[in-house]
């Protein structure tokens, strides 16, 4: 067989995608107005689940296509099965909303479908070209995404903020690969690599290629200090969009840097990427426990609260040990669960106008109107805010764990300090739900599927979702091994 | 299966409760019947651990291990002496809380009842975990009931006192978090026996002691980071503060006594005048803001301060009598402090004010509360035969071995404590009514005098025989006391007897031994 179709067997989940998205676009034009979103997003989530089989039956170990600019291993294979799940689940939940806002149109889950598409690549790019062509092909469709609603001032708003903030990222990221091209003489991963560890100076060049590429993937990933997009596009975009933006293109996102910084910079290198990150992390979780603290519009809050568990994440990528890829990958698990619930439970609540819910103060007395959502988002709540026994204790402790375990105290303790401020607004929340009087009984959509992910998310989160803590780490420390070749 | 059995029931229960059909009158009705079936059976399970507890061996009884949260924390219960008198305790005032707030909690009632099933099964698990892991999250757990019942069902500035509550509390533990981590990464074992037994090097475990500190401190709570106990007391119900003198302020000094002494014996040896030196404070400052208190819950919460500072004491006397005196201080505060605070709410039922000068002349009015009322404040002021007698004589007994200066000033928090407590009951029993609303409040109940009385007979026992309270727990305390003399010892010169020489270099064998020689 050529190896073109080799490559095109390895890399399934690509496959299935691309075309799947392209047969997704026929699909909505060619169905009857009234019903095309609905009958475009299903078909969306059907070809998500299709692409998630074909992750099945790939073969163990490293297998490297397209000459080795795409790599598919356990470390892409389990991040492409949460992206994909957050996608499919990102599809589902904005259906009720689409259908009332009056921005309907079966658009909405064929791009979805092409920011996927693009993200899937993030991971399994073992070149930095094939880097940015994911970064790229996931980020057009986002900015489209987020100017969704376009007869919101704020929406188009949020869409033209995100474009050109985003291409200026990605100007930056590009111009750091073309550094370390220059200083390496490969775009490839792992050729990198060991022209680094060849070394035995310290390039400049090379530094300043990684500075650029962190910086730049630290705007995707949103982290401090290139995190000031967040709360606007958050605030403009769709609430649909902007629970997608939540989950899927920060865990792939992360997936990317930590492919970047682990396989391509090991070694003596490793330190000065190192200092790098740990000023990111404690950026991330010190401002975006602060920030939070004063922000009074709950998607504002769940994006300073997304900028503080990136940084949390990042601990688990600093110290660039498999125990510590092992926490991070664990992390955005469980982050991916708690972020989309909390967007659920924001996305099932209608004020009694049927106008969508937007500042906390909305909230009050929550527990009185609306006892299950409270409950539920109660315990999305306490799990971010990291208190155990909720689930979301559990990855801190594991990033904690992995970072004290390489001998990094200090960062350590100011994250767990900052996990107690940022503790005061998740807490605010539930005050708000569980200690107010109700001000205006908020209805719920009504929404049966929506409803049901909420369940799901919530039990996940919960007390009860410990007993995956065992399955779910034997499966990330198998993913993080994939980067770590013996 | 039966400490998991124990810890499971109330979880249960609490799920039941709070998704209880029917009205709001019927479900109020049936969660408290729930609520207080649950904790009776709780309170009988209790009563056959201990029947069935071995009082001859230090070592961890009723174990289970199970790996299900692996690699992070096992499933791994276990009981000593220390930890079966504790959870007694909380078995014991479950009951007479669900009690207490039968009538007197109005709105939410399912919910109140299953934050407080919950709280059972945290405080029975936190007392119960043999893996440090498990240990802070029942530890940490409870932080979110107490928080829902301050800030849900409190007095007026509850909001304030439920974030003060949590925030300090959580910024206390998180230090231990990160000390937890480093010691098992240090000891390859979360298992508190492998850790009682690890030699953390002697800077490490200055620090870690102190990162321990912080969190214990703040939970016991000594001065200077006592303040959010008496604004949680003032603003929680009535059930909520007897939970919170009774059972929750005991973690600080159980955590002292199973993490601190045992696995930072030098550090803790080091930092002996840092603790008396913060208990001989608390003792005559609490007790002297005790004394100007309007609010009758916020002296009684400045007295808990004050009576936390003698079992601080008593820890860190290092020895076995100090020891032993601060358990059963921790008992016999958790039963009289808890019985205060329901006097306090008997009669907050009634005239919805707990404030000193609104009350007089109760001797008068409600012979019957005057009596109870009495016998508790003679009990916390600690006069023989009840509870209290018992605990500060063993406790300034052992701190007398290590220092008297501290034993003096402690002393002295005994006869400020007396004049506290005899001023309040003069002022509240005696005297004239204040009012007409005062004077014609209704004696107790028979409900009231249901709650009352198993905590006198109690409080009578462990005075006139404590024997019974202090047998089950003393194989664990020599256990403690081996260590900590074991660990003091090698910094010594060596010429002293054989055994004792042996003892550093095999701590974990010659340890039994070396308690019974030293100790009988």
């Amino acid at each position: 067989m050529h190896p073109i179709f080799t490559s095109i067997a390895i890399a399934g989940p690509e496959t299935v995608l691309t075309l799947g998205s392209l047969a997704a676009l026929m699909l909505g034009t060619f169905s009857g107005k009234g019903k095309a979103l609905t009958v475009t997003s299903l078909f969306a989530v059907a070809i998500l689940a299709l692409a998630g089989f074909t992750l099945l039956d790939a073969p163990a170990g490293i297998t490297r296509a397209f000459d080795g600019l795409y790599v598919a291993d356990d470390f892409s294979a389990f991040l492409k099965v949460i992206i994909l799940a957050a996608a499919a689940a990102s599809v589902l939940l904005a259906l009720p909303w689409l259908n009332e806002s009056g921005s309907g149109r079966f658009e909405y889950p064929v791009l979805l479908l092409l920011a996927t598409l693009g993200m899937t690549i993030m991971v399994s790019a073992n070149d930095l070209l094939t880097l940015y062509v994911g970064l790229e092909l996931a980020a057009l469709p986002s900015y489209v995404l987020a100017a969704f609603h376009r007869q919101d001032d704020r929406s188009a708003e949020a869409g033209l903020k995100y474009f050109v903030l985003g291409a200026l990222a990605s100007g930056i990221l590009l111009y750091g690969v073309t550094l370390i091209y220059g200083f390496s003489g490969s775009t490839q991963l792992d050729v990198i690599a060991g022209v680094v560890s060849g070394q035995t100076e310290r390039s400049i060049g090379l530094l300043f290629g990684i500075v650029f590429i962190l910086s730049g993937l630290a705007f995707k990933v949103s982290a401090v200090p290139f995190h000031m997009w967040t709360p606007d596009v958050y605030e403009g975009a769709p609430t649909p969009v902007a629970a997608f933006f939540s989950a899927a293109p920060k865990a792939a996102a992360l997936g990317l840097l930590a492919r970047v910084l682990v396989v391509a910079f090991p070694g003596k290198i490793a330190a000065d990427w190192q200092q790098i990150l740990i000023f990111i992390a404690i950026a991330s979780m010190v401002l975006g426990a602060v920030a939070a603290v004063a922000q009074t519009n709950i998607k504002r809050l769940l994006a300073y609260s997304s900028i503080a568990n990136i940084g949390f994440a990042l601990v688990g990528l600093t110290p660039g040990t498999p125990a510590g890829i092992s926490a991070l990958l664990f992390y955005v698990t469980v982050y991916v669960a708690m972020t989309l619930g909390s967007f659920l439970v924001v996305l099932q609540l209608r004020r009694p106008d049927g106008s969508p819910v937007e500042t906390m103060a909305d909230f009050a007395g929550l527990s009185k109107t609306q006892p299950k959502l409270a409950a539920a988002l109660a315990i999305f709540m306490f799990s971010l805010a990291g208190i155990p026994p909720l689930l979301g204790f559990w990855p801190k402790f594991a990033v904690f764990q992995a970072a004290i375990a390489s001998g990094l105290i200090a960062l350590a303790l100011i994250g767990f300090v900052a996990s107690v401020i940022a503790a005061f607004y998740y807490l605010r929340l539930i005050k708000i739900m569980y200690f107010d009087e109700p001000a205006v009984p908020l209805a719920t959509e009504g929404s049966a599927v929506n409803g049901a992910m909420i369940a799901a998310c919530a039990l996940f989160c919960s007390p009860i979702g410990m007993l995956a803590i065992s399955p779910l780490v034997a499966a990330t420390a198998r993913a993080a091994a994939a980067l770590f070749p013996a | 299966m039966i400490l998991s059995f124990m810890i499971l029931l109330p979880v249960v229960a609490a799920l039941v409760v709070a998704t209880l059909p029917g009205g709001d009158e019927e479900r109020a009705g049936r969660a408290r019947v729930v609520a207080l079936a649950t904790t009776l059976v709780e309170f009988v399970l209790g009563i056959w651990l201990w029947t069935q507890f071995d009082q001859t061996t230090s070592a961890f009884q009723f174990t289970e291990n199970l790996p299900l949260f692996a690699p992070f924390l096992n499933w791994s219960l276990g009981i000593d002496g220390i930890a079966l008198m504790l959870i007694e305790l909380s078995v014991f005032l479950m009951p007479l809380c669900i009690l207490a707030s039968w009538v007197a909690v109005k709105k939410r009632v399912p919910e109140y009842m299953a934050a407080f099933l919950l709280m059972e099964s945290l405080m029975i698990g936190t007392f119960a975990a043999r893996d440090m892991f498990l240990f802070y999250l029942f530890f940490e757990g409870g932080l979110i009931p107490m928080f829902l019942i301050i800030g849900i069902w409190g007095g007026a500035r509850r909001i304030y006192a439920s974030y003060k509550f949590f925030l300090y509390t959580l910024l206390g533990s998180v230090l231990m978090l990160v000390a937890m981590l480093w010691m098992v990464n240090f000891a390859g074992s979360a298992d508190i026996g492998v850790l009682s037994r690890t030699d953390f090097p002697k800077e490490a475990q200055f620090w870690l002691f102190l990162a321990f500190f912080a969190s214990f401190a703040v939970k016991m709570p000594m001065w200077p980071v006592h303040t959010w106990l008496p604004d949680a007391h003032v603003e929680a119900p009535t059930a909520g503060s007897v939970i919170l003198a009774g059972v929750l302020l005991k973690l600080g000094g159980y955590g002292f006594i199973r993490f601190s002494l045992p696995m930072f014996p030098d550090a803790s040896a080091q930092l002996i005048w840092l603790v008396f030196g913060l208990s001989m404070v608390a003792v005559v400052y609490t007790s002297l803001v005790a004394l100007v208190q309007q609010d009758m819950k916020k002296l009684i919460a400045y007295s808990s301060v004050a009576h936390m500072a003698f079992v601080t004491g008593g820890l860190f006397a290092l020895n076995t009598q100090g020891i032993e005196g601060a358990m059963v201080m921790m008992l016999s505060h958790g039963l009289v402090s808890g019985a205060l605070f329901l006097c306090v709410g008997v009669i907050y039922d009634r005239l919805h004010t707990r404030e000193i000068g609104r009350y007089g002349g109760l001797a008068d009015t409600m012979p019957k509360y005057a009596l109870v009322l009495l016998f508790f404040t003679m009990a916390s002021v600690g006069l023989p035969a009840t509870s209290g007698f018992v605990a500060e004589f063993l406790v300034l007994l052992g701190m007398y071995q290590t220092s008297t200066w501290a034993t003096f000033v402690l002393t002295t928090g005994i006869i400020l404590g007396a004049a506290y407590m005899l001023w309040l009951y003069a002022r509240v029993a005696y005297g004239k009514a204040a009012g007409d609303d005062t004077r014609a409040m209704p004696d107790l109940d028979a409900r009231e005098i249901a709650i009352l009385a198993p905590i006198i007979l109690a409080t009578l026992w462990m005075g006139i025989y404590p024997k019974s309270f202090q047998a089950p727990m003393k194989p664990a305390i020599a256990e403690v006391v081996a260590r900590l003399e074991g660990r003091e010892l090698a910094t010594v010169p060596t010429d002293m007897t054989v055994s004792r020489t042996l003892a550093p270099a095999l701590p974990a064998i010659a340890a039994p031994a070396h308690a019974a020689e030293s100790h009988h």
